[in-house]
């Protein structure tokens, strides 16, 4: 530990003293913050898990109806079909705030002319297979916009996180058994200095006693 | 006001064009310059989602990372054409490992 060359005085001692109150304060709040970003961030894993599947799963269906659609058109047509879209999606994203990390919150808002209807195009020159798979994804597409807010949060509380527990670890494990060391180390010097003092003055009493009065 | 992009083959953005999201077919190629565009909002858009097909991710996993510990965008991985690669499970599973230590999905 005292690699660092330290004087071993009173006012140092109290220093020290003083930074291992703040450590053992701050490794507490620190500790107390890792365990309830761990205790939410596990809440969030599970759904997103759960979401992220879900997606998927309606990714695939979806996918498997356009290629049932497009078998059946061909694929000019179904460029065609799909070139203009009747909505346009527009995305508000406000911050939230979770253990002092900014994570975001998504909310949509489609825009076009008629919000029940999804489908640009016109139904003479296209398959029912496309219909279903618009619908398909139209219908997946809540959960993909959650899963963006949820996985983003993930990575992010993951991150925070780690950073955290680092910080825990190093007050924990260097910092902490430092200061002590170092003030352990002090306190022996002082007890040390204040021997050696007693035992010099006992003995120049004895040589002073000694010589003036030839006392034994 | 934010937008939603979704970048990978033509086949499997066009469905995702008709839901009026903006959509950018690319190979893989120029893949990595496309994400970087987007990201960075160079063209004046504001790209807060990043939906990016699996398939891609193998060329894409720099710039993806470059921007995990930021608020803005969100870069999501979805399942193509072809089916589910795992990919998205894995990411999910590296954040968990990097939280907690160890993987306990």
């Amino acid at each position: 530990m005292a690699s660092k060359v330290i004087t071993p005085t009173r006012m140092v001692l109290n220093q020290h003293k003083k930074r291992l109150k703040t450590a053992r304060k701050g490794h507490k709040l620190m500790k107390d913050k890792c365990d309830e970003l761990m205790r939410q961030f596990m809440d969030i894993v599970r759904l997103n898990k759960e979401l992220r599947l879900r997606v998927e799963e309606g990714l695939t269906a979806a996918f498997a109806s356009q290629t049932v659609a497009s078998a059946i058109m061909s694929p000019e047509m179904m460029e065609q079909a799909l070139m203009y879209p009747r909505q346009s999606v527009q995305l508000e994203m406000k911050e939230k705030n979770v253990m002092s990390v900014m994570v975001p919150e998504y909310t949509f808002t489609t825009e076009g002319d008629d919000s029940g209807e999804i489908y640009p195009y016109g139904f003479t020159m296209t398959s029912g297979e496309l219909d279903d798979a618009l619908m398909k994804l139209n219908n997946v597409f809540q959960d993909m916009l959650k899963l963006a807010e949820i996985e983003k949060t993930t990575q992010l509380l993951a991150e925070e996180i780690e950073k955290t527990r680092r910080r825990v670890n190093a007050l924990e494990y260097v910092m902490i058994p430092d200061l002590e060391s170092t003030i352990k180390y002090i306190t022996m010097k002082l007890e040390e200095n204040d021997n050696a003092t007693k035992v010099r003055l006992l003995k120049v009493k004895d040589m002073v006693l000694q010589k003036n009065y030839d006392y034994k | 006001m934010l937008k939603i992009a979704v970048m990978g083959g033509r086949e499997t953005v066009m469905g995702f064009k008709a839901l009026g999201l903006d959509v950018f077919p690319v190979e893989e190629a120029e893949a990595k310059e496309t994400l970087r565009r987007l990201a960075h909002g160079a063209d004046g858009s504001n790209y807060a989602i990043i939906y990016v097909e699996e398939n891609l991710a193998a060329v894409l996993e720099t710039e993806i990372d470059k921007y995990k510990d930021k608020i803005t965008p969100a870069i999501i991985l979805i399942p193509g054409k072809n089916g589910s690669l795992g990919l998205g499970q894995n990411a999910l599973r590296a954040a968990v490992e990097r939280a907690v230590g160890s993987d306990i999905l």
